[in-house]
Order: structure tokens, then C-alpha cells, then sequence
């Protein structure tokens, strides 16, 4: 679990928040209430799950419930590897 | 730096004449005004014209062995040359002067055409082996200096660029290819190793030759840029691979400073060339010159960026304004200059910085040329790369939308953009297909085509796809579509536009050299062990490289939104220089005359882009392509003239 976090957080960060300096993200901070990343953005996120990860991802699952916060985002990618016995990272 | 020329009997012929000589020599003294030599025997003769930076008082050439039985000719530097000279001379040779170019007929006695393994360095080299009784030509990896040849009643001719070639003998054909030229308007370049004047061609990068009377010419390949399938690249790390990036760049930069001037860079405001320069200031005691080219157009200008990165950098900065009218007013002189139809104005303004560096007292520069290339950054990987992530799920309405990354305008809508985006980007090509990145390219390039005159386009035209399959599918059959599309652009787009035409031909224009540490071979063949999605990491292109730098530049470089280096087209031709451009190249009779374009087409094509509105890039690349290629024309078909724009001194 912790180490797609850890993973998670260090692509948006240096990918949207582009490493300013200070840039911290909390494990429940809301995507895109917090401006962070735009509906494109989340694409990106789906192609580096799906180059990081080797898990295809449907539309029916681009939700907010899915992808919103590092949470969120950290039990979809443990659901789809125990589905798909993916290892964690 | 300097032009090299020369002449070889292949069959029984008269005597080489000095004159002959002279008159090649003499159409490169843009390349070597510092001094001139030549050697000259009954079969052979070879000229060299002198941009002196190594050895200012001995490194006259053509050099020779101990026992002058080989001699050499050389443009460009062998930057490793201290540490070879030492090697040699340990073994015993004995060297006349300091000059890198000795070293290269001191190594050639021990390795013969192996030599070329160790050489580290961009050069075209000719060789007189007097024994053999042959003529060994070759060209740095990557294809950074030029060598041209052709053959004509029994004699072997090549030279730095392709006008000292026509130069030595008035009954050498002069006519565009128009098969090449159809080439150039699909691929931007030609597709093989033509040059758009038929029968002239050039030695391929990575290459070497033998030349001999009565066996003509046989080319070989020493290297190939080793790009690899990506389960063959190591495994590091994105730390580790960025930390040996850094420490191969920094070599590359300290060896590539070596010379007995001063050396300067040119700074865009980009990322390559700011990273050359941050690493120059931060790992040499180096006072640095930076140059750059600012736009009075706001929409091609980088100047804030530029002066950002000067000052971070604390960089003694010079620049050169370009306006409409300064591209419109050298545009024929920069194609002189290239030899080549270009689809873009892009060159005139490096034309214009080669003559402030010259102006501002230095010979040479270092660039960022080849980090997009090696290092995955260009805009066609990126496009490569969303189309391949909706060819993934193409049922998806949402994939799509990604396409707004690169091209914020299209009007994408989740229910619509998926037919549209299929259509025009072929996300149903399929990802094995070898050319799967550049077919978007090559189908809009081609748009061109119909403007081509019937009589100019053979009906049995090759189709230059089908020869770069020819040349290049064995190699690109084994790589991803990632891959391969870098491999291809260096192979092609690299080699053959940036490097020549918008590189060393407008650098040389005003004597100036150009140095490319992201073209070390080292640094090269390090990128090529970089696996692909690490290269570029989602959309991050050059993800590496901005590692290997971050500590060296500003966050708002570092994370800058790529641009793209590109100057005004048609709109350079709004003013008066570009009026009377367009008037005595464009005319009906000088297209009918040259009869390689439809008249009544580039008569609308003139038309419409006088009436001042925003052109689609199709109108552009036409308006700059069909005006270049009417420019080589005027001055290198119908009325080729020694010295077409004004004197140079002679020799």
C-alpha cells in the first residue's frame, strides 16, 4: 500500500506540482478541488498507470471515487493487482 | 574548422589541375578564411581552406606522416585528440605540429579504417594513402560534417558543400532532382543520401569510403546510432541513469571546450541549450559569451527566458533582433548557404547569429542540438505516444481529450473527438508499423505535392516511404514505436535538415563552428540505454535530463512548456525585402523557366498569402518550400555564379 502512495505522490508532484519547492499532498487532497490536476490531467495519470503498472483502464472507471486523491487512487491500483496479480511497483 | 575539396582520376584522364583545385577551394572560403593549402598529383588532388581554433600557427593542412605516404585533409575537430597524441607518441610516432589533425594519419598508420572507433569527434576527413594509391574518405557518426561527391567524365569529386563541387568544372550537370524534390515534400529531406541536385550525394554519417581508379567507390558503416529494443536496456534506477547523464555531459562539455579561441554558446532559452550552458558555468572555470536570436514578432520571441537563464548563469549575453524583413532580406543567401529546398524560414535567423558571434570575435560555439533527438523531446514522440494511449482502448470517448495536451485548440468534445482524432491521427494505425510516429507527418507534408509541375514529377517516381523502408526497416523492425521514431528522426530530420541545413551550413556561412555536446557519441549511446517510458515519462519529455540538471537551473526552465524553435514564414514576407523576394523568384516566368512548379497553383498560393491573413501551415511550408527551391534554381541551375551575393577574399 505504501509503496503505491509513495509512488503516486512523487509523479504529481513532480508532474503537476512540478517539484516547487515546499510541495507536499495530502493523502485525501481532493485533485481537482485543489486545482491540482485539470480533467486532461487525470488522462496522464491513466497513461502512467497504465506505462508504470501494465493495467488498462476503462472510462467506466475514470471517477472521482477512483481517481480524486492519493487515497483513492492507492486502493484502485491494490484492487486492480490483486485482480490481476500486478505487483506493487 | 574548415572546407575541404578534391579531385581523383577514376579512369584514365588528363592531369588534376591546381586551377580546378583553386576554384573548389574557392567557393569555401566562407569555411576557412584563415589560409589555404593543397597537394597535388598527377591523380589526385586534395585542398583545404582553414577556420584555424587548434594549433593557430602549425595546423596548416594537408598534413602528412613521417614518411609522407598518407595525407590528410580534415574538417572539424577530434576533441579527444590530447589523450590519442599521447597513446601514438608512446608508440613512436613523431609529430610536426599540435594540431588535432596530425593525429589522424598517425592513428590511421596503426589502425588503418579503424581508427575511426577511436576517434572522438564531428569530421569529414580525406585521406591520400600514396602507397595504396586510394582515397579514403569519412564522416563523424552522427553526421555532423558535410561531404559531398559526385562523378563526371572519369574523375571523382567531393567537397565540403556542393557548390565547390559545380566549381571545378562548368560541364558538371547542375539540375534539381525531382524526384528528390518530391521527397523533400514529403519527408522534408531527401529520403537516401541525395542531394536535391541529381547525382550529387553525400557520404552517409557513420560512414567511411574507399576510392580507387578503376574500381570507383565502396562505403561501409563503423557505427550506427545503437538504439535498442527496450527489454535490452538496463536496468537503473531514474537517479542513477540522470547522475551518469551528468557526468558524461560534463565530459563531453570539457572536452568540447578545447581550442585555442574562445568559445561561446547559444541560448534559446530552452532547456538544451541551458543546460549546455549551466554546465560550462558550473563545472569549468569558464567565462561564457552566450548568444541568442529575439524576435520582434512577440510570438516567436524568448527573450524573457533567455535573459532569465543569462542571469541565473551570470552569462555575458549578446543578441540579434530578427524582424520580417531581416529574414525576407537574407532568405536567398541562407539557401545558398543550406544547398537544400527548406519548408521553413528557421535557419535566417541562425544565419543572422552565426554573423553576430563572428562579429563579436569568436569562432565557436557550443549548442543544444540533439538532446530532443536522443534524449526524447520532441512534440512527434509525445503525439506518438496519446495515440498509441487511445489506440489502447479506442472504444474510449475520454482518451482523446488527451490530444489537448499538445494541440490546445483542437475542439475536442468526449462524444465527438474520438472519430475525429481516429481520422486525423490514425490511432487505429497499428503500433507495429515502423514508421507508426511519423505518418501523420509525412501525409500533411505531402499535401505539398500537388503543386509540383506534372512534367517535374516521372511517373514512376519512387515512393520515398518505400526507400526509407528500404534503408531503415531491418533496423526499426526490432524496436518499439518509441524507439524506433527516435531513431528514425536522428537517422533523418537530424542528420539531414538541423544539422546541415539549419547547423553547420548557416554556422559556417560566417565561419563559425558549432558544437554539440548532446552528440558525443558516449552521450549518445548512454541515451540509447535509457528504457523508452523513462525517456519520456508519461508526457514528461526529456524526464532524464531535467533530473540530471535540476539542481543547475531555474525551476521555470526546468519545467517550461516545450517550444518549439520556429521563426515567421509567409508573414516574413509581408515587408518590402520580402516583396521583392517574392517578385523575382515567384514571377510566372521565373517559375515557368525553372518548370518545376504548377504556374497557375504558385500564382493563387502568391496571391492568397499577400492578402495578409493567418496561413495554415500547409500555405507556409509551400509559400518557403516552392520559393527555396525557385532560389536554387536562379543560382544554382540557370545562373550559377562563383560569387552570386558579393565578394569574399580571395585566396
Amino acid at each position: 500500500m505504501q509503496n503505491y502512495a509513495t509512488q503516486i505522490k512523487a509523479f504529481i508532484i513532480e508532474n503537476f506540482l512540478f517539484n516547487a519547492e515546499g510541495s507536499s499532498l495530502g493523502d485525501d487532497e481532493s485533485f481537482l478541488e485543489n486545482g491540482i490536476i485539470d480533467s486532461t490531467g487525470i488522462l496522464e495519470v491513466v497513461a502512467w498507470i497504465e506505462e508504470t503498472f501494465g493495467i488498462r483502464v476503462p472510462d467506466s472507471d475514470l471517477l472521482p471515487e477512483n481517481f480524486d486523491t492519493v487515497q483513492r487512487l492507492t486502493t484502485y491500483l491494490q484492487r486492480n493487482a490483486d485482480k490481476h496479480g500486478v505487483p506493487a511497483g | 574548422m574548415c572546407g575541404i575539396a578534391g579531385i581523383l582520376n577514376i579512369s584514365n584522364n588528363p592531369l588534376i589541375e591546381r586551377s580546378s583545385l583553386e576554384q573548389m577551394i574557392g567557393m569555401l572560403r566562407h569555411r576557412g578564411p584563415d589560409g589555404s593549402g593543397f597537394f597535388l598529383r598527377h591523380q589526385v588532388g586534395l585542398a583545404h581552406s582553414r577556420l584555424s581554433i587548434i594549433d593557430l600557427e602549425g595546423g596548416a593542412q594537408p598534413i602528412c606522416n613521417e614518411d609522407q605516404t598518407l595525407w590528410v585533409i580534415f574538417n572539424g575537430e577530434i576533441f579527444n585528440y590530447p589523450e590519442l597524441r599521447r597513446d601514438l607518441e608512446l608508440r613512436g610516432h613523431r609529430f610536426s605540429t599540435q594540431s588535432d589533425t596530425e593525429v589522424i594519419v598517425h592513428l590511421f598508420e596503426e589502425k588503418g579504417e579503424r581508427c575511426l572507433e577511436e576517434l572522438n569527434g564531428q569530421f569529414a576527413i580525406a585521406l591520400w594513402d600514396e602507397r595504396k594509391q586510394k582515397l579514403f574518405l569519412a564522416r563523424d557518426r552522427m553526421g555532423i560534417r558535410p561531404l559531398f561527391y559526385t562523378t563526371h567524365n572519369g574523375r571523382f569529386y567531393f567537397a565540403s558543400e556542393v557548390k565547390a563541387i559545380f566549381a571545378a568544372d562548368a560541364t558538371i550537370p547542375r539540375t534539381i532532382d525531382p524526384e528528390v524534390l518530391a521527397e523533400v515534400f514529403t519527408l522534408w529531406m531527401p529520403a537516401d543520401r541525395d542531394s536535391i541536385f541529381r547525382g550529387v550525394r553525400q557520404l552517409a554519417a557513420g560512414h567511411y569510403a574507399w576510392v580507387e581508379s578503376g574500381y570507383g567507390m565502396r562505403e561501409s558503416a563503423y557505427w550506427d546510432i545503437p538504439f535498442c529494443p527496450p527489454q535490452h536496456c538496463r536496468e537503473k534506477t531514474e537517479g542513477a541513469y540522470a547522475e551518469e547523464l551528468k557526468e558524461l555531459l560534463v565530459d563531453a562539455v570539457r572536452l568540447q571546450l578545447r581550442a585555442d579561441v574562445p568559445v561561446g554558446a547559444y541560448l534559446s532559452g530552452g532547456l538544451d541549450s541551458s543546460a549546455i550552458t549551466s554546465l560550462v558555468r558550473r563545472y569549468t572555470t569558464n567565462q561564457l559569451k552566450t548568444f541568442s536570436v529575439t524576435f520582434s514578432d512577440s510570438s516567436y520571441d524568448e527573450s524573457r527566458e533567455q535573459q532569465e537563464v543569462s542571469a541565473f548563469l551570470g552569462t555575458d549575453h549578446a543578441a540579434v533582433n530578427c524582424s520580417y524583413d531581416d529574414i525576407a532580406a537574407v532568405f536567398p543567401k541562407v539557401v545558398w548557404h543550406a544547398e537544400n529546398v527548406l519548408l521553413r524560414t528557421a535557419p535566417a535567423p541562425l544565419f543572422l547569429l552565426s554573423r553576430l558571434v563572428r562579429e563579436s570575435g569568436y569562432k565557436v560555439v557550443l549548442t543544444g542540438e540533439g538532446a530532443d533527438e536522443i534524449l526524447g523531446g520532441y512534440d512527434i514522440f509525445k503525439e506518438a505516444k496519446i495515440r498509441a494511449f487511445i489506440h489502447r482502448n479506442r472504444q474510449s470517448h475520454l482518451r482523446p481529450l488527451l490530444l489537448k495536451r499538445l494541440y490546445p485548440y483542437l475542439a475536442l468534445s468526449p462524444t465527438g473527438s474520438a472519430a475525429y482524432a481516429e481520422r486525423f491521427f490514425a490511432t487505429d494505425a497499428s503500433l507495429d508499423d515502423p514508421f507508426y510516429a511519423h505518418r501523420p507527418r509525412w501525409k500533411t507534408t505531402a499535401w505539398l505535392r500537388p503543386f509540383l509541375c506534372d512534367d517535374s514529377m516521372p511517373s514512376h517516381h519512387r515512393d520515398p516511404v518505400e526507400t526509407l523502408a528500404a534503408i531503415y526497416g531491418e533496423k526499426l523492425a526490432g524496436l518499439d514505436f518509441f524507439t524506433a521514431a527516435q531513431y528514425l528522426e536522428s537517422k533523418t530530420l537530424l542528420t539531414n535538415y538541423l544539422l546541415s541545413s539549419q547547423g553547420d551550413r548557416m554556422a559556417m556561412a560566417h565561419s563559425v563552428e558549432g558544437r554539440f555536446p548532446f552528440l558525443d557519441h558516449r552521450v549518445v549511446e548512454f541515451a540509447c540505454q535509457i528504457p523508452p517510458h523513462l525517456r519520456m515519462k508519461v508526457l514528461n519529455e526529456k524526464n532524464i535530463l531535467k533530473k540530471a540538471l535540476a539542481d543547475g537551473l531555474p525551476t521555470s526552465i526546468l519545467f517550461r512548456k516545450k517550444q518549439p524553435y520556429m521563426a515567421p514564414d509567409i508573414a516574413s514576407f509581408s515587408g518590402k525585402a520580402g516583396q521583392e523576394c517574392s517578385e523575382r523568384y515567384l514571377s510566372d516566368q521565373a517559375v515557368a523557366d525553372a518548370g518545376l512548379f504548377r504556374p497557375v497553383a504558385v500564382r493563387q498560393l502568391v496571391a492568397k498569402c499577400q492578402k495578409g491573413q493567418k496561413q495554415g501551415f500547409r500555405e507556409n511550408m509551400a509559400f518557403i518550400g516552392i520559393l527555396s527551391a525557385q532560389i536554387i534554381h536562379e543560382h544554382y541551375v540557370k545562373n550559377f555564379q562563383t560569387r552570386p551575393f558579393g565578394p569574399e577574399p580571395t585566396i
